[in-house]
């Protein structure tokens, strides 16, 4: 298939599809409604089951059924509807159920607004709802990676047997770029032979759960993730990164800022200030070690995000107190400005 | 300037009605002293032309959103300024509609009064759109267009584009799309859009007679 044009929102459903997803349980919400409009005409069509759910809450525990059952499945949202969904996903997490769930995220606290925002930062990587667990979070920043990523998630997921996350902001979910809807990549699956599909009377009853009442056995289950989750860190941490061993100033962003903030780049390098750049891909487990990287005598690093500054923590937990860190910063659906950025770093470059 | 007073410009979700609407806008301006561009997009939450009003008041454009002044919100609420100006004969009137059927729906609710003046409907093509790459789905959108308007489509706006980084090989894939569909309907082409830089890599006599060159308004500096 050649490049065509499509929305964020709809490229997530294609791009679902053709990873094997044939169950989409969900609810619509503005800036993702195009992602469920997609799926209950998509769907169908390729032989699958979309149902608009009476409620956020039953959307993700139809997933915690279907997932259980051993299908691909997924569900999306955006901010405020995710945040409903935390006890069926920490449900999924503690039944170490495989799913993929989207969250389009918007201006926040509360309902907020309806325009573009990355304020679900914490909720994502640390865990919105209860218990030790965690999940895998890719933040794409244009279409086509989006795509990509939502097929890879379908396939981690598996293999970790874990809810994971697509953290995209409004923009990424409205905006429409030319995109390529590959076949995905094949890769050998662990068998789900813990599915609730049915003994035919050959072996015990699968019983999909996260209840354990006995505390020595559950203490023992979290220790099975927390060496599930410790693997994943080893393994699975993604981003993007340049100009960093003699970079002046070094910006960090994801998503839609991140695009941004390498058109500041392009600018301050035309004007010859060195800036490098780490666009973390996933945002759990997060890209740590690529910051000792950075020059030594660079003079600070700029986090911009369309938040009040919710990634800071990581990048002070990467940094670990060698470079001051800088903030350019919009909340509730403003967007952060090339020339802002550039203001900025032009700033700390001059020692200011 | 052959096209009439009233122009509606409908399409396909995604087909680029809103970038020509602006361009088209802006165009038609060089030429008459009133010009207005009504914003009927129910669909869309961003994007929507609402959102360059001042740029457009700025070039002396009238600009009707919704009633509701915002442009970050999705109530489907019309302005009662959108009959002023389908009716007022010294106003060059533009109607940037929602995408798909269900945004030209709006429509039936002044199709009774479009009908009592002269009008264009435009139907915006963009082949590189997945669900309108061949031409029998063009035809069944475009149908199910004038269904739910309860108006004729009166001209095709081939607008076959990747954004920035459409080539001329896409304008005349458009153009081979929008012809064929043009033939069957025996509705005219009226324009071949595409960004001012393909320009000279027109090569085909159809599309350069035809051209119309946009601005790409809609998108900022950062996007693809």
């Amino acid at each position: 298939m050649s490049r065509v044009l499509m929305k964020g929102n709809e490229a997530i459903g294609a791009a679902a599809i053709k990873a094997g997803c044939r169950y989409f349980f969900g609810y619509p919400i503005t800036p993702q409604s195009e992602l469920p409009e997609y799926m209950s005409k998509a769907l169908p069509e390729a032989g699958g089951i979309f149902l608009q759910a009476e409620s956020e809450i039953a959307a993700i525990n139809m997933v915690y059924g279907a997932a259980g059952a051993g299908a691909r499945v997924m569900t999306g949202s955006s901010s405020p509807g995710i945040s409903l969904k935390q006890e069926g996903i920490t449900y999924c997490a503690g039944a170490e159920l495989p799913c993929v769930i989207v969250n389009v995220m918007r201006g926040g606290p509360g309902l907020g607004s309806i325009q573009p925002g990355q304020a679900d930062y914490f909720q994502s990587t640390r865990g919105g709802g209860n218990g030790d667990y965690r999940t895998i979070v890719y933040a794409p920043a244009s279409i086509q990676e989006t795509v990509d990523y939502v097929m890879e998630a379908f396939d981690k997921a598996d293999i970790y047997r874990m809810p994971v996350l697509i953290l995209a902001d409004g923009m990424i979910g409205q905006m429409m770029e030319a995109v390529e809807i590959k076949e995905p990549n094949k890769i050998d699956l662990p068998e789900k032979d813990w599915a609730t599909v049915g003994t035919k009377g050959k072996r015990k009853p699968n019983i999909i759960n996260s209840l354990y009442l006995d505390s020595e056995k559950l203490e023992q289950h979290n220790a099975n993730l927390q060496k599930k989750y410790n693997k994943i860190e080893a393994t699975e941490v993604q981003y993007e990164a340049f100009g960093l061993e003699d970079a002046e100033v070094v910006c960090v962003a994801y998503g839609t800022t991140s695009r941004i903030v390498k058109n500041a780049i392009k600018h301050c390098n035309d004007n010859g200030i060195k800036v490098g750049m780490i666009r973390p891909i996933t945002l759990w487990p997060y890209p740590y070690d690529v910051f000792k990287s950075i020059n030594p005598k660079a003079k600070g690093i700029l986090t911009v995000e369309m938040s009040a500054g919710q990634m800071i923590d990581d990048v002070r937990i990467a940094i670990e107190g060698r470079l001051p860190i800088y903030f350019n910063g919009r909340c509730g659906g403003m967007i952060p400005t090339p020339a802002s950025i550039v203001e900025d770093i032009k700033k700390i470059a001059g020692g200011k | 300037m052959l096209d009439k007073r009233l122009v509606i410009i409908t399409g396909h979700y995604g087909s680029g009605k809103t970038e020509f609407a602006i361009n088209y806008a802006i165009k038609i301006k060089e030429n008459f002293e009133n010009v207005s561009l009504a914003d009927l997009d129910i669909v869309n939450p961003y994007f929507r032309s609402r959102e360059k009003k001042s740029l457009l008041e700025s070039k002396g454009i009238h600009v009707i959103e919704s009633s509701i002044h915002s442009t970050t919100i999705e109530l489907p609420a019309l302005s009662s300024g959108i009959m002023g100006i389908i009716q007022n004969q010294n106003m060059h009137s533009i109607l940037d509609v929602g995408g798909d059927p269900v945004g030209a729906k709006v429509l039936s609710r002044f199709s009774d009064l479009i009908k009592e003046n002269e009008y264009d409907l435009f139907y915006v093509i963009n082949g590189n759109r997945p669900e309108t790459r061949k031409k029998e789905d063009v035809i069944n959108y475009l149908k199910a267009i004038e269904n739910s308007s309860s108006l004729r489509a009166t001209g095709l706006i081939n607008n076959t584009h990747l954004l920035k980084s459409t080539t001329i090989v896409d304008v005349e894939y458009g153009h081979e799309l929008a012809k064929k569909v043009s033939w069957e309907l025996d509705i005219p082409i009226r324009y071949e859009v595409a960004m001012e830089s393909i320009t000279d890599k027109i090569s085909n006599k159809e599309i350069e007679d035809k051209f119309f060159p946009i601005n790409l308004y809609m998108r900022e500096e950062w996007m693809s």
